[in-house]
């Protein structure tokens, strides 16, 4: 088997090893990038913090400054904690985000699987997350830290319905669950006839968008929904035992998987990485794709980061009957509206 | 790949899972057990399904699927209302129509 | 050809090594996390045979959902650390016999049955892909589909009123 990238001809392995790299450097770029960039430099100058300036020129050090704290301090364990499953908790949550990275296309061949079922799948990864949670809150022996996880696990399964609902009307509009086909489909698009643009379903299905953005703020656990980590009520919920390079598993895990929400958005309502004018298989396109999907997945984070800097936290019932009672009935009566309009037109 | 190797698979994951239920005291443990079992099934009706080229057997997977989902939420509920009852799952102690 | 056996190998072991570990380990939540493993193991086994949107279905319901459920209720009943007594009953040498009974028969007749009969794994086979499926849920099982659905309401009701606090 041979593939073929940038038109050059590579052998199975040499493209299995190039996938791998693509894919690593597609978790860790955006999440240092989102960390930079938003939790440092855009909450410094939005709440008047002066620290993420202090380290090398115009603050720029920050992220390796943190980095290098983090792995110098010391890797505890509570007493009386479950060693084995304490351990294990932060890989989980962190593994779940790689593999949730492995079906999103950057590219025409720049993809690392290209599932028929890749938005499916996606979803369905993210979901494991929450047992790594379960098990970090769980395995400190401490009761802040259980009440953390708990709440975490409560908050995850509430939201994670609204966030499947908002992508099945882009499923059903697209007509296919592989996210090449939904980026194609969108690129192929026409709007009342106009194709040059394309039609991105953030015109079409702006409903689902919303509610996408707000089950995906839930999901990541950011302010205004950061009751599992609240530090006023539970010290840091789930996170409380954790230091050392655990924490800095936890806290890539965190910022890594805003990446991925981040670029499955971009390519369910924002076209992807597809530029109009530019044939979709174009081989500029493998180099170009991933530029022009960053910039996308950062205006996302931009918005997430922006409600989270912004609004104060929720309460606990507030949060559930948000779920329950307001965003999963917009939802199902979007999916309703679609499938009618898809099927009258 | 031989049907026998899925098929037997099954068969000791549904083995295992009979070992559970008949062993265990724990109510939580015994559903479990239940959920090895159901998985043993899954298993063989989709290999069935590979084998004779249908997509039958993973429809009727999914179906499984869907009821053992409804199983764990409707078990669950009644371990916790034993729990509340009488502050143990442990399922001998449920015997009161013994009398 | 191999290279799935292998596979099929590796995942086959850890699947029920872990599957013997549920039902022998002493924590509850050990127990779960190791029902985690088998989970995914069966998810990996369809995708072995083509079945990726069970597999994945497997994944989201089960790992996503079901495991969680136990979790959480084991969490919020008790959940100590360390080694619980008493999560055996003492008629598990009897059970032990009749798995393993259970297991020489079973195996006994489908070895009989199907000897070295192949199964033709090919990803590009019409009917196994997703839309095969789908088009076999909405036309011959659509009333069946039905019924699963009422069964999801009637225990989705039947689980609330059951733990519902008076």
């Amino acid at each position: 088997m041979t593939g073929s990238v940038l038109a050059i001809e590579l052998a199975y392995w040499q493209e299995t090893i190039l996938r791998v790299l693509g894919l690593l450097a597609a978790v860790l770029l955006p999440a240092g990038a989102i960390v930079n960039l938003y939790l440092f430099k855009m909450m410094a100058f939005m709440q008047s913090r002066l620290g993420p300036w202090e380290a090398g020129p115009a603050g720029s050090l920050q992220l390796v400054a943190e980095v290098g704290k983090w792995l110098q301090k010391e890797d505890l364990f509570p007493a009386g904690s479950d060693r084995r499953v304490f351990a294990w908790a932060p890989i989980v949550v962190v593994a779940s985000t790689f593999i949730m990275y492995a079906v999103v296309p950057f590219g025409p061949d720049a993809w690392f699987a290209d599932l028929p079922t890749g938005i499916y799948f996606a979803l369905a990864v993210s979901s494991v997350s929450v047992i790594g949670i379960l098990m970090a809150g769980w395995a400190s022996a401490n009761k802040y830290s259980l009440m953390g996880g708990l709440r975490a696990t409560g908050q995850l399964i509430a939201y994670e319905l609204p966030l499947v609902l908002a992508v099945l009307g882009v499923v059903i509009q697209a007509g296919t669950l592989n996210m090449q086909g939904i980026i194609e489909a969108q690129r192929n698009g026409e709007i009342f006839g106009f194709g040059g643009i394309g039609n991105p379903y953030i015109l079409t299905q702006f409903v689902g968008f919303a509610i996408f953005m707000i089950a995906m703020q839930a999901e990541l656990t950011q302010p205004p929904f950061d009751m599992p980590v609240a530090e006023s009520e539970l010290v840091a919920g789930y996170l409380t035992e954790y230091s050392g390079f655990r924490f800095l598993l936890f806290f890539i895990g965190e910022y890594a998987t805003a990446g991925a929400f981040s670029a499955i958005a971009a390519v369910l309502f924002l076209g992807g990485w597809a530029v109009p004018g530019i044939a979709f298989d174009s081989n500029v396109m493998n180099v170009l794709g991933p530029v022009v999907m960053l910039v996308k997945m950062m205006l996302i984070v931009f918005l997430v980061m922006w409600f989270r800097f912004t609004y104060p936290r929720f309460r606990e019932d507030q949060l559930q009957i948000f779920a329950w009672k307001i965003l999963i009935p917009i939802s199902l009566v979007n999916i309703a509206v679609t499938a009618v309009l898809k099927v009258a037109f | 790949m031989w049907l026998n190797q899925f098929l037997v698979l099954g068969a000791v994951l549904f083995c295992i899972g009979v070992y559970g239920v008949l062993a265990r005291r724990n109510g939580v443990m015994v559903l479990m057990s239940i959920e090895l079992i159901l998985n043993a099934v899954n298993i063989n009706l989709v290999a069935f399904g590979a084998f004779h080229q249908t997509p039958a057997g993973q429809v009727f997977a999914l179906f499984v699927i869907a009821v053992a989902a409804a199983e764990v939420g409707v078990g669950l509920a009644l371990v916790l209302l034993i729990y509340r009852n009488r502050s143990s799952i442990d399922l001998e102690s449920v015997d009161l129509l013994k009398g | 050809m191999v290279a799935q056996n292998i596979f099929f190998g590796i995942i086959a072991a850890a699947m029920v090594l872990s599957a013997i570990r549920v039902v022998t380990t002493k924590n509850v939540v050990h127990a779960a996390l190791y029902l985690v493993l088998v989970l995914a193991g069966v998810a990996a086994q369809f995708i072995l045979v083509g079945a990726e949107f069970t597999g994945v279905t497997q994944v989201l319901v089960y790992i996503g959902a079901v495991i969680v459920l136990f979790l959480f209720g084991i969490m919020l009943t008790r959940a100590r650390i360390g080694q619980e007594m008493d999560v055996d009953n003492e008629r598990r040498w009897i059970a032990g016999l009749t798995a393993v009974l259970l297991f020489a028969v079973m195996t006994f007749a489908l070895v009989d049955a199907f000897e070295d009969t192949d199964i033709e794994v090919n990803a590009a086979l019409a009917p196994q892909t997703t839309q095969a499926v789908s088009d076999s849920i909405f036309r011959d099982y659509l009333i069946p589909f039905e019924a699963v659905s009422f069964l999801l309401l009637a225990a989705l009701i039947g689980a609330i009123v059951v733990a519902r606090r008076e």
